[in-house]
């Protein structure tokens, strides 16, 4: 393996992409202005410079279009890499992918999968416009036939996508765009595949473990710093999977912590967090020596920036949350 | 089927020519036709095709027939569910198949049930889908039909990427997308119209205008005369045919296929014709639109309209051509029998199906109990 290199998050997607391109002679990136402009984000940059117009897409500005003609691709033996520029550019294509991408398989009595990934920007946090700060995973989780992965650092980002290009199955792959230029990590100059189906443990605790995926992540980091300077031994769990869920690992954490304390962006309601809550009370309600709370966002539109960081999870909610289950 | 009206303006009821004076007749002016020809001409249209050729597509729309039939008595004796008859539309739904080579794609909606059988498979399989039996889904991949798409339009972006990637692979093959008057107005009709002419898909969409939408005639659906004519707002060219009329059909599917493969990207094709029967099994018409509009177009029923002149052109008899409808209806005689006779399959099974890996909340233990309440028997 050749030599490691420090990488954002935006930057390990880049590498990934251009790696699947170079193993993959099937595959091919489309979406809005991905090609010249390296798309919005700088996903793609000078992807279409060394693989070439008809490996790196521009398409018009047809969510609908452009996801169904990617099914349509997988058909004649294509494995499709579509971006979605913003997490709620996707609505339009949600058709697409529920009432067709997450059925195909099962169309074909389990014979045929989409080689299909879907990436898409999501989550708030970056003073965007109105619908540039959604986070859709639910949406896409409680669906049928969809698997859908957060990463949550360069190295998981990066591994993960190449693994989702593999896996013949559509991956609805939800990018944390605050943390595209969040600090770098050291990856190897070639990913290997990441994983698809389990959680990390991002840090080892006994009395508490905080369940969050995406840029969450940093934020249960420093509510756990803090929560330790205060004598709790907290366990923090990067989901990385949001369906299927990594049932063993959240089972593990409330039979060996006793307090499970759920963080996500998206709205509460019929959110993550409440179907892990679930499956914590149905499977080790004995187990649990408080009520499992939620941190999340609220039962509203996505603020716009001003109020974005009231509505955001933030250190000081998770503490309070962490604190009232302590003291339960 | 039923008797012929006696229509002010039209020409004899034998003649296989269009409707004219009923109303939404006046959208077959223009369309490319050869039934629709004046006798002599017709005639000699019809002398010029190769007789195989012409009785090739005739037994595809008598299949097509056998099947609409024996399925909708399947229905009425509660052996399949509701079922989406496409009574009417066997000349151009047999006319796009047959134009096409088996490499090429086909994207059918719930309204070309019947196409798959057309490439070989098995009328069983359809059946069974409308018997709501997971048997009823096709192998997509050795026919190369897609899945039978419901929500309309939605298709139509599949066909699209399906002849676009095959560009990009260098594989010489076509997609078809078809649609119905309504599917026009969906969004999806446009994205994929507008992708496809972009980036020069070899794809084609056969819009079959059948005047109606379950109840919403096509004056509710469209303000354009002509849903042709929307083609030019993408830049592609709108071709205006004789639904009818499996040899215009099958003459205008080529020509856009033939346009596909010399890399001049796709074609709208408007198949005008109108909606001989109910929407579905569970429709009932006379709700919603004057019947007498039924009787006015029933002259243009395709197989009859196509024995008629396949006779008078002498290109065969009535005796060969009544064998092969007869033979068609006789070949799913007992097939009632045959798609009760398929075995269930479990819901374990239908969930296993779902998946590459199936998830735990899948697999039969996690359709079950929670894991603390397995019964005691099971345990260590």
């Amino acid at each position: 393996m050749s030599e490691a290199t420090d990488l954002n998050l935006v930057e390990a997607i880049n590498q990934s992409l251009g790696q699947l391109l170079e193993d993959d002679p099937q595959a091919l990136l489309l979406g809005e202005d991905i090609g010249a402009n390296g798309g919005v984000f700088r996903a793609t940059a000078g992807l279409q410079q060394r693989f070439g117009e008809e490996r790196v897409i521009d398409t018009p500005l047809s969510e609908a279009g452009f996801v169904g003609a990617a099914i349509g691709m997988c058909l004649v033996g294509l494995h499709p890499v579509v971006e979605i520029q913003f997490d709620a550019f996707v609505y339009p294509a949600f058709q697409q992918l529920i009432a067709h991408a997450g059925r195909f398989r099962w169309r074909t009595r389990g014979a045929y999968g989409l080689p299909l990934v879907i990436r898409i920007p999501y989550g708030g946090g970056t003073r965007a416009p109105e619908l540039h700060s959604d986070s859709p995973e639910t949406l896409f989780s409680h669906m049928p036939g969809l698997r859908v992965v957060v990463p949550s650092d360069p190295l998981s980002a990066g591994e993960m996508l190449l693994a989702a290009a593999k896996y013949g199955d559509p991956v609805i792959f939800l990018e944390p765009k605050r943390m595209y230029r969040r600090g770098r990590q050291s990856v190897p100059a070639k990913f290997s595949d990441g994983d698809l189906d389990h959680a990390v443990l991002v840090r080892p605790g006994e009395d508490l473990t905080v369940v969050a995926y995406g840029a969450m992540i940093e934020v249960a980091k420093v509510a756990a710093d803090q929560l330790q300077s205060e004598g709790v031994s907290t366990r923090i769990l990067d989901l990385r999977c949001i369906y299927p869920l990594d049932r063993d690992s959240l089972l593990a954490a409330a039979e060996e912590t006793g307090r499970v304390l759920i963080v996500h962006e998206a709205p509460r309601h019929c959110g993550l967090g409440a179907e892990v809550a679930a499956l914590l009370q149905e499977e080790v309600a004995d187990s649990l020596l408080a009520p499992t709370l939620r941190v999340t966002g609220m039962d509203m539109p996505f603020p716009l920036s001003q109020n974005e960081d009231d509505a955001l999870p933030s250190v000081e909610r998770v503490l309070a949350a962490a604190h009232t289950m302590l003291a339960y | 089927m039923g008797t012929e009206p006696k229509i002010a303006g039209a020409p004899p009821s034998s003649s296989p020519g269009p409707p004219l004076g009923a109303p939404g007749a006046e959208l077959l002016e223009g369309a490319r036709t050869v039934l629709g020809l004046a006798e002599p001409e017709m005639q000699a249209a019809l002398q010029a095709w190769p007789r195989d050729l012409c009785l090739d597509l005739f037994t595809a729309m008598a299949r097509l027939r056998a099947f609409d039939e024996r399925a909708v008595i399947l229905q009425r004796q509660g052996r399949i569910g509701t079922y989406p008859t496409f009574y009417g539309e066997e000349a151009v739904q047999a006319a796009s198949v047959r134009a096409l080579q088996s490499r090429d794609w086909l994207f059918p909606t719930y309204r070309q049930t019947a196409a798959v059988t057309l490439r070989g498979c098995p009328p069983l399989v359809p059946l069974l889908m409308w018997r709501g039996h997971p048997g009823g889904w096709h192998d997509v991949m050795k026919y190369r039909v897609a899945p039978l798409c419901v929500p309309v339009a939605t298709n139509l972006p599949h066909a699209v990427g399906a002849a676009w990637g095959a560009k990009l692979r260098h594989e010489d093959l076509v997609a078809l997308g078809y649609g119905g008057d309504g599917s026009t107005s969906a969004g999806d009709f446009h994205e994929a119209c507008n992708l496809a002419a972009v980036v020069a898909a070899p794809v084609i969409f056969l819009i079959t205008n059948n005047q109606w939408a379950i109840s919403t005639p096509i004056s509710k659906q469209t303000k354009v005369r002509r849903i042709a004519d929307k083609a030019a707002a993408y830049g592609i060219p709108g071709i205006r045919v004789d639904a009818f009329d499996v040899f215009a059909c099958y003459e205008a599917v080529r020509e856009a296929a033939a346009r596909g493969r010399e890399g001049k990207g796709p074609t709208l094709i408007e198949a005008i014709g109108y909606r001989l029967g109910p929407h579905g099994t569970a429709d009932e018409p006379s709700l919603y639109r004057d019947l007498e509009l039924d009787r006015l177009w029933a002259p243009m029923e395709p197989l009859r309209r196509t024995q008629t002149a396949m006779v008078r052109a002498g290109v065969a008899n009535d005796g060969e051509l009544d064998l092969i409808r007869s033979d068609a209806a006789k070949d799913l005689r007992d097939i009632g029998d045959a798609i009760e006779a398929e075995p269930s399959v479990s819901i374990e099974d239908v969930a296993a199906t779902v998946h590459r890996d199936t998830p735990w909340g899948l697999l039969p233990e996690g359709l079950r109990e929670p894991s603390w309440n397995v019964p005691a028997e099971e345990e260590g």
